[in-house]
C-alpha cells in the first residue's frame, strides 16, 4: 500500500502528534513497512479459524460491584501542573 | 408539499451501581470534584480495567426486559479520541458484538393505537468525565471533573420508527418505567442519569428514501426532547422548502433560551478507529445465569398497570401512573391495602401527595407521611369521622410534622359532625338567617332548584367550621326547604 501525505497528515492529527513535514516521507516508508506486515498476516489462510481472544482461551473475569478504592484527589493532583478547587485545568475546549 | 418525520433515538442510561464499570471508584452523584476518580479511572500507567459483575447483569435484565437477543459472548472496544474528559485518550465500549442484541418496545399512542419500536441492539460502555467552561478559574480555561469518567452507561440504540416528538416523548417516558422499574437505573434526568440523543430527518410523505439526518444531542427532559425535536423538524422543512439541503451535523440544543445551534464540525474525528479492547476478554454469558436473572426480574409496567387495575379495581389512568413509579405504586398499595379502600387510596395518593411532593422538590421516600400514616387519615374519611375536605386540612398538618390523624382529628375538634339534632339546628338558623334565598329558592322552577342549594351548604358547612357531614347536610336541608315549599303553596 502506497501512503500519500495527506494521509500523513490525517493520521498524525487523529493521533495528535506533530509530525514536521520534512519527516513525511521518511514517516511514510516506515508506515508502509508496517502496512507490508499487516498484508503478510492478511495472506495467511485463516478460512475456519476463529478468531483468538486469549492463549488460554479465557473468558472475562468479573469483580464484585464494591467500592474499594479511597479519595487519592490529593496525591493525583500534584501531577497536574493546573488545577482549581479539585478541577484540573485545561485550555478551553468548547463545541 | 407534505412532510413526514423519521426519529431514532440513542439513550445513554447510567446504571445504578454502587462503584464504576471498570474500577472500585465510587459513583455518588454530587460528590466533591475528582474525589471519585482513582487510577484506573485516570488512565495511570499500568492500571487495567476489571469489569463489574453488577453492570453486565443490569444490560442482560434491560436486555430480558424487552425480550432481546443475549448472545453467547458480547466483546468490548476501543472508541479512540481525544478530549481532556477522556483521560485514555479512548472511550471503553461495545461496536461488532454488543450485549445486547435486536428486542422490541411496544408503546401505547395518544389515540390509543399500539406501536412497536424496534431496538436494534443496546451495548454496554463507560461514561466521559465532565467538562465545566465557566467557574471561579480563568475564563481560558476549563475545569475537568472525573468523578463520572468510568460510571457505567449502556446505551440503547433504537430503529428509525418514530414518527413525530409524541411518540418520542411517549417512548421516552416508557424506557424510563421500564428502566426505573428493574432498579438498573435512578432515573433521575436532571442529574443526567438519562440522556438522549435524537437523529432526525425529514422526507416527502409517501417517500421511501430516508433524508439526511441530523443528530441533537444529550436531552435530559421529556419536555426539552419535544421542543428540541420540533424545532428541528421545523427548521428541516424551512431548509428544503426554500431549495437548500440538510447538512448532516450534531446539533445542541438549550432548554433554557429554546435555541439549537451546530456544534463544531467533527468530520475528520468521526474516524474512532474502533478495534478490539487488548486489556478485556470477550463476555461470556451462559444460559443457566440468563435463567436465573429472568426469574428475579421485578414487575415490569404494562404488568404492573394490568395488575393493580384487576387487584384493586383502579381506573387505568390512575394504574398508568402507578405503572411508570414503583416506588409510588407501593405506596399506594401500602396504604389501599390498610385503609382497605382503594380507589379513595388511589385518588389521595395520585393527587393529594403527588402534589405535594412536587410543590415541596421532594423524592417520595422523604415523604414527610408514609403510606400507613396516610391510610389512618383514609379511615377516618371512610367511616365519616371527617369529610373530604377537612381531610386536606389534617393531611397538610400532618405533611408538617403535626402529629398523626386522629391526634389531628381529636386535638382540633375536627370531628365531624353527624348528630342529627345538631345538624337540623345548624341548617335552621342559616334558613331563618336568609329568608331572601328560601324566597328565591321556593320561587326557583324544581328542575334548577337543585343549583342553588350550593349558597345554603357553603353557609352551613361555614356555621359548622366545615365539621358537618355534608351528606347528612344536604338531606336535612332539601327537606326544609320542601317544607318550605309546602307552606308557601299550602
Amino acid at each position: 500500500m502506497t501512503l500519500k501525505y495527506t494521509d500523513i497528515e490525517r493520521l498524525a492529527m487523529l493521533s495528535r502528534l506533530a509530525v514536521n513535514e520534512t519527516d513525511y516521507s521518511a514517516v511514510c516508508a516506515r508506515l508502509e513497512s508496517v502496512l507490508a506486515l499487516v498484508d503478510q498476516l492478511q495472506a495467511a489462510d485463516t478460512a475456519g479459524v476463529q478468531p483468538m481472544a486469549h492463549p488460554l482461551n479465557a473468558s472475562q473475569a468479573l469483580r464484585a460491584d464494591r467500592i474499594t478504592e479511597f479519595n487519592q484527589q490529593q496525591a493525583f493532583e500534584i501531577l497536574s501542573d493546573n488545577t482549581h478547587e479539585g478541577l484540573y485545568l485545561v485550555p478551553k475546549v468548547i463545541d | 408539499m407534505p412532510w413526514e418525520t423519521v426519529i431514532g433515538l440513542e439513550i445513554h442510561v447510567q446504571l445504578a451501581t454502587e462503584s464504576k464499570i471498570f474500577s472500585g471508584a465510587g459513583t455518588r452523584f454530587g460528590s466533591a470534584p475528582n474525589s471519585q476518580a482513582c487510577a484506573i479511572d485516570l488512565a495511570m500507567p499500568g492500571t487495567l480495567p476489571v469489569l463489574n459483575r453488577q453492570a453486565v447483569d443490569y444490560a442482560l435484565m434491560f436486555g430480558l426486559a424487552i425480550d432481546a437477543d443475549l448472545p453467547e459472548t458480547s466483546v468490548f472496544e476501543r472508541k479512540n479520541y481525544f478530549y481532556p474528559d477522556l483521560p485514555k485518550g479512548y472511550q471503553t465500549t461495545q461496536l461488532e458484538k454488543p450485549i445486547v442484541g435486536a428486542g422490541n418496545i411496544p408503546i401505547n399512542l395518544p389515540d390509543g393505537t399500539l406501536k412497536n419500536v424496534r431496538i436494534h441492539h443496546a451495548h454496554l460502555e463507560e461514561d466521559a468525565g465532565k467538562s465545566l467552561h465557566e467557574g471561579s478559574f480563568n475564563a481560558a480555561y476549563s475545569g475537568i471533573d472525573l468523578n463520572r469518567a468510568g460510571t457505567p452507561l449502556i446505551e440503547i440504540v433504537t430503529e428509525p420508527d418514530l414518527s413525530n416528538a409524541t411518540e418520542a416523548v411517549v417512548f421516552a417516558k416508557k424506557l424510563h418505567g421500564i428502566v426505573t422499574s428493574l432498579g438498573i437505573c435512578d432515573g433521575h434526568m436532571a442529574e443526567g442519569s438519562m440522556r438522549f440523543d435524537v437523529n432526525i430527518s425529514v422526507r416527502p410523505r409517501g417517500s421511501e428514501t430516508l433524508g439526511t439526518r441530523t443528530e441533537t444531542k444529550n436531552l435530559n427532559s421529556f419536555k426539552f426532547m419535544e421542543e428540541a425535536i420540533a424545532l428541528e423538524v421545523n427548521r428541516q422543512i424551512d431548509v428544503l422548502e426554500d431549495g437548500g439541503v440538510i447538512t448532516q451535523e450534531t446539533r445542541l440544543y438549550n432548554g433554557d433560551t429554546k435555541v439549537a445551534r451546530s456544534m463544531r464540525s467533527k468530520e475528520e474525528a468521526n474516524d474512532y478507529r474502533y478495534f478490539p479492547c487488548p486489556d478485556l476478554l470477550p463476555v461470556t454469558i451462559t444460559k443457566a445465569h440468563l435463567q436465573k436473572l429472568r426469574l428475579s426480574l421485578p414487575e415490569l409496567p404494562d404488568a404492573r398497570a394490568e395488575r393493580l387495575q384487576q387487584q384493586f379495581g383502579i381506573a387505568a389512568q390512575e394504574a398508568e401512573i402507578f405503572a411508570y413509579n414503583p416506588a409510588l405504586s407501593d405506596y399506594f398499595e401500602v396504604a389501599a391495602k390498610a385503609c382497605n379502600d382503594a380507589l379513595l387510596a388511589a385518588h389521595w395518593t395520585t393527587g393529594e401527595v403527588v402534589r405535594r411532593l412536587k410543590t415541596a422538590s421532594l423524592e417520595l421516600h422523604d415523604s414527610p407521611v408514609s403510606a400507613a400514616q396516610l391510610s389512618t387519615l383514609l379511615k377516618r374519611v371512610g367511616d365519616q369521622t371527617i369529610s373530604g375536605k377537612i381531610a386536606k386540612q389534617v393531611f397538610e398538618a400532618m405533611w408538617l410534622g403535626e402529629g398523626d390523624a386522629d391526634q389531628i382529628i381529636s386535638e382540633r375538634g375536627f370531628k365531624q359532625v353527624s348528630d342529627s339534632s345538631a345538624l337540623e339546628k345548624i341548617v335552621g338558623e342559616v334558613l331563618a338567617k336568609n329568608p331572601e334565598m328560601v324566597r328565591d329558592y321556593v320561587g326557583t322552577e324544581e328542575s334548577r332548584r337543585k343549583k342553588k342549594l350550593g349558597g345554603f351548604m357553603g353557609q352551613i358547612m361555614q356555621a359548622s367550621r366545615g365539621q358537618a357531614n355534608p351528606q347528612q347536610v344536604n338531606r336535612i336541608l332539601v327537606e326544609k326547604l320542601n317544607e318550605a315549599i309546602h307552606s308557601a303553596s299550602g
